[in-house]
């Protein structure tokens, strides 16, 4: 009954935000469309984050990570090689996707808890390194006065911060657009086979860790491809964009708009996200106090859904096998997808 | 000889426990071959070595000849061998169909032959198949989680049929299943391809003597006894056995 | 051999980091215990233990004024709330205490922004000064070079809990009590023992530690507005190398870290950023097979 509610409520405030997020270039003012742009390409690294912790069972708090990496990648490299978008959005990704895929031995490993540790302690890490990287990344000072974009081969430069909204959401259309016709394959069905019984899709011989890192990677170009597009909403970046606090609320947003569902997780991240710059604003001293109530209060209102740990991997050292942990079979299911 | 799978003086041990010690085991092409003893015998011990999910101290297994003891679960189930789970592991959130078209997707990325709708289709034509050879097809909508217990446990071994596999390898079939669930899995398991053998592990002796062509009894972590039903039924060590067993 | 004898200057340079490599190291293993304890024993991940160390830091801040009372009583103080905090934390996940570790992650974390904004609100958002006592404030003489006094006692006291912490879990009851929950905590529900009081008391516990190292150490990582997410960092890294088998492992890692931090940026400053990711990746490359058995338990 309460699913259902939760269901419809979803659906409402998607549509309602998703009919707002068209309509916008035409209604509000230049800051405006700025902040939504910035706040669009956050929705996307929210994608990434519901495909890994929703879909493929890994929960993260590292997706700041690559999105960084896209960014920087895009503003130092994007700008030498040419200066259409999407272009450099296809710079950004290959970033994104090459930390992703660097970081790999680290968390396909993991289960469970070790992963959010981890890739908390890889997000952190990498923006450390940023930040002290001066001769690259400008250190703490960030980059700024970044060059304007064309769209595409014969387009004009993005001038106003409309135009640079519109392409955003276009890129970000597209994006989510592929990944949900990818989860439609037998990518998706493997992928949350795997979450829900990972030894089950073992025992029927599919090569899990594969799996798992495909999609690590995956979501690493998505989250790369959303710094180029923040590059382009504010032409300025600094290792603040990407702090731990930015993934945390990524998460929430996540969870917020159910976490297994890639469209909810972006407007759950555009919400919280938009929620988070508006507390700011109102309230500057005390935003943080608010922000973290709101965390408290999310996790007792709304189920956080499908991140079960998953099962133990079989252990070389040999265990009785009726003493083997079970927690995890026995744990009534979350049933949305 | 020749078996298909063979387990050679098998030893597992926890700390001081003895679950298992130099058992030798031979399943060969096409049979139906029993795993029965009291409770404790080392029968489940057993399956999960042969599943991979144990690593024995000492023996070897070895499938169609080739050693496979260092080998995974997902590697053994690509050579061939499947199996099911005491209690049954089915993905919860997709549904009976899906969790068999899972189960039916090449685990490679080779080509495969074209076929209309892709990988994904065969997969789910394969489903629908086994779905209908249970009774289960208006189910196939079905969230596994949502599924009975013995409903799940059918839902299992289509997953491990899915597979095709050259052995598969059953943990307590009939546990927690009602009289007539019991009689379809009876049917089910005599109306599996000859090609396929089984290895079953049970407790359900009137299954054992109905189904099987060979029963190897353990107990203690030992093998006691082993030939065919009729043997095993009247042979007297079989009874002392059980006798001090709760079977 | 001949270049070690004719120069002291080789290694000279190196003492004073590698001394305060120990120093840094030996903080973050008190510091990061708490996590461990937590995690370990009832597999809570707490994101807001940085937040229970900076606790202990202001209040540092707050009490010390140079005198050896003071010292006394800001760890006292400092240990009692941070411990305090830890049970709030306790109270508010109890609720949702079925829930899984995203739950948990995302409701500490909630409760480290709200603390950490009435921490800044209250203290202001620059770092406070921190007044050691006066014996401890200068330096001392040590293979020929001045070190900081208060580091080289730090080492001393830090040595010695880390000495009690490890007694305590192998020679108490409790102790035993806390290993066999940290190979499986399921056994622990079955010994009888109510989760909520174990969730208290591990979370109460893990914060006085933290408390502790926040107070003691705030010289050294003192209280400001980015010590949380630094503390929390280091412990989370502390944890995922060090593994939660043993307090040995836990007091390398740390130790390693430590070293990093220190002597590896003295000796290579242009590799400073990314000696503790590169060292993170090496560890866990050459672990990522033990470590995914240990963690089968958890």
């Amino acid at each position: 009954m309460r699913d259902e509610v939760l269901r419809r409520v979803r659906a409402a405030v998607a549509t309602l935000v998703l009919a707002g997020l068209l309509v916008a270039p035409w209604v509000v003012d230049d800051y405006t469309a700025a902040i939504l742009a910035r706040t669009l390409a956050l929705g996307l690294v929210g994608v990434s984050v519901a495909l890994l912790t929703g879909v493929a069972g890994m929960p993260t708090l590292g997706q700041t990570a690559p999105y960084a990496a896209g960014a920087y990648a895009s503003a130092v490299l994007g700008s030498q090689v040419s200066d259409v978008g999407v272009v450099q959005v296809a710079v950004a990704a290959l970033a994104g996707a090459t930390l992703a895929a660097v970081t790999l031995p680290l968390v396909v490993p993991a289960r469970g808890v070790i992963v959010l540790m981890i890739t908390l302690a890889i997000g952190e890490l990498v923006v450390t390194v940023l930040g002290r990287w001066r001769s690259v990344t400008g250190g703490t000072d960030g980059l700024a006065g970044i060059a304007g974009v064309r769209p595409f081969w014969g387009l004009p430069v993005l001038a106003t911060d409309q135009a640079r909204y519109l392409y955003t959401l276009v890129v970000v259309a597209t994006l989510v657009g592929a990944v949900l016709l990818l989860l439609r394959t037998r990518a998706g069905v493997l992928l949350r086979a795997g979450r829900d019984d990972e030894m089950r899709l073992r025992a029927s011989g599919h090569r899990v860790p594969l799996y798992l890192s495909g999609a690590h990677v995956a979501a690493g170009a998505i989250a790369g491809a959303a710094g180029s597009l923040l590059v382009v909403a504010q032409q300025y970046i600094s290792p603040a964009d990407f702090g731990f606090d930015t993934s945390a609320l990524l998460l929430l947003g996540v969870v917020i708009g159910g976490t297994a569902s890639v469209g909810g997780a972006l407007v759950g991240a555009a919400l919280v996200i938009a929620v988070r710059d508006w507390l700011f604003g109102v309230l500057p001293g005390h935003a943080p106090l608010v922000l973290g109530a709101l965390f408290v209060a999310t996790v007792y209102l709304l189920p956080t859904g499908v991140t079960r740990a998953r099962r133990p991997r079989p252990v070389p050292a040999p265990r009785p096998p009726d003493v083997a942990p079970t927690r995890d079979r026995d744990a009534t299911p979350e049933l949305r997808v | 000889m020749n078996c298909l799978l063979s387990a050679e003086k098998i030893s597992v041990r926890y700390g001081s426990l003895a679950a298992l010690t130099d058992v030798d085991l031979c399943v060969h092409d096409g049979q139906r071959h029993a795993l029965i003893g009291p409770n404790g015998a080392g029968k489940t011990t057993l399956l999960s070595v042969l599943g991979a999910t144990t690593r024995p101290q000492r023996g070897t297994v070895r499938f169609v000849g080739r050693d496979v003891s260092r080998l995974g679960p997902a590697a053994r189930a690509r050579r061939g061998i499947n199996r099911t789970h005491q209690r049954p592991a089915v993905f919860a959130t997709l549904t009976a169909i899906e969790n068999i078209e899972v189960a039916a997707l090449p685990r490679t990325i080779r080509r495969r032959r074209w076929s209309p709708g892709g990988t994904r289709g065969a997969a789910r034509r394969t489903a629908a198949e086994l779905l209908d050879q249970l009774g289960l097809s208006d189910l196939a909508t079905v969230p596994a989680g949502h599924l009975a217990h013995g409903q799940r446990r059918q839902l299992e071994i289509a997953m491990a049929l899915a597979g095709r596999p050259r052995l598969l390898l059953l943990d307590e079939p009939a546990a927690g299943l009602s009289a007539t669930e019991v009689g379809r899995l009876a049917e089910l398991l005599a109306a599996l391809p000859r090609q396929v053998a089984v290895l079953l592990v049970e407790h359900h002796l009137d299954l054992v003597y109905a189904l099987c062509d060979t029963v190897t009894v353990l107990r203690d972590g030992r093998t006691v006894a082993a030939g065919t039903p009729d043997e095993i039924r009247t042979s007297p060590l079989v009874r002392r056995a059980y006798a001090d067993g709760v079977s | 051999m001949i270049a070690v004898a004719a120069g002291p200057n080789r290694i000279d340079p190196y003492v004073i980091p590698a001394l305060d490599g120990v120093a840094y190291g030996l903080l973050v293993f008190v510091a990061a215990a708490g996590l461990v304890f937590c995690f370990g024993v009832a597999n809570i991940l707490n994101l807001a233990h940085g937040m229970l160390y900076a606790i202990g830091g202001y209040t540092a801040a707050a009490v010390l004024d140079g005198s050896w009372a003071s010292l006394a009583l800001a760890l006292g103080v400092g240990v009692l709330a941070a411990a305090a905090a830890g049970v709030l934390l306790a109270g508010l996940l109890t609720p949702v205490a079925t829930g899984n570790h995203l739950t948990q992650a995302l409701l500490t974390f909630g409760v480290a922004l709200a603390g950490g904004s009435l921490l800044v609100a209250g203290f202001g958002p620059d770092d406070p000064q921190v007044l050691v006592p006066a014996a401890l404030d200068g330096s001392v003489q040590v293979a020929g070079h001045r070190y900081a006094a208060y580091r080289l006692v730090f080492i001393v006291v830090a040595t010695a809990l880390a000495a009690g912490l490890y007694l305590t879990v192998r020679r108490t009851r409790a102790g035993m009590l806390v290993r066999a929950a940290v190979d499986d905590p399921e056994m622990v529900a079955c010994l009888g023992v109510s989760p909520t009081r174990i969730r208290v008391g591990v979370l109460a516990a893990g914060g006085a530690l933290a408390g502790a190292a926040g107070v003691l150490g705030a010289p050294i990582i003192g209280p400001g507005a980015d010590t949380a997410d630094t503390v929390l960092l280091l412990s989370l890294v502390v944890v995922v190398l060090g593994g939660l088998g043993s307090m040995v492992g836990t007091l390398l890692a740390a130790l390693a870290i430590g070293e990093i931090q220190t002597l590896g940026v003295a000796l290579l400053p242009s590799a400073a950023p990314f000696l503790l990711f590169a060292a993170m990746a090496a560890v866990l490359a050459v672990r990522a097979r033990g470590l995914a058995l240990r963690w089968a338990a958890t």
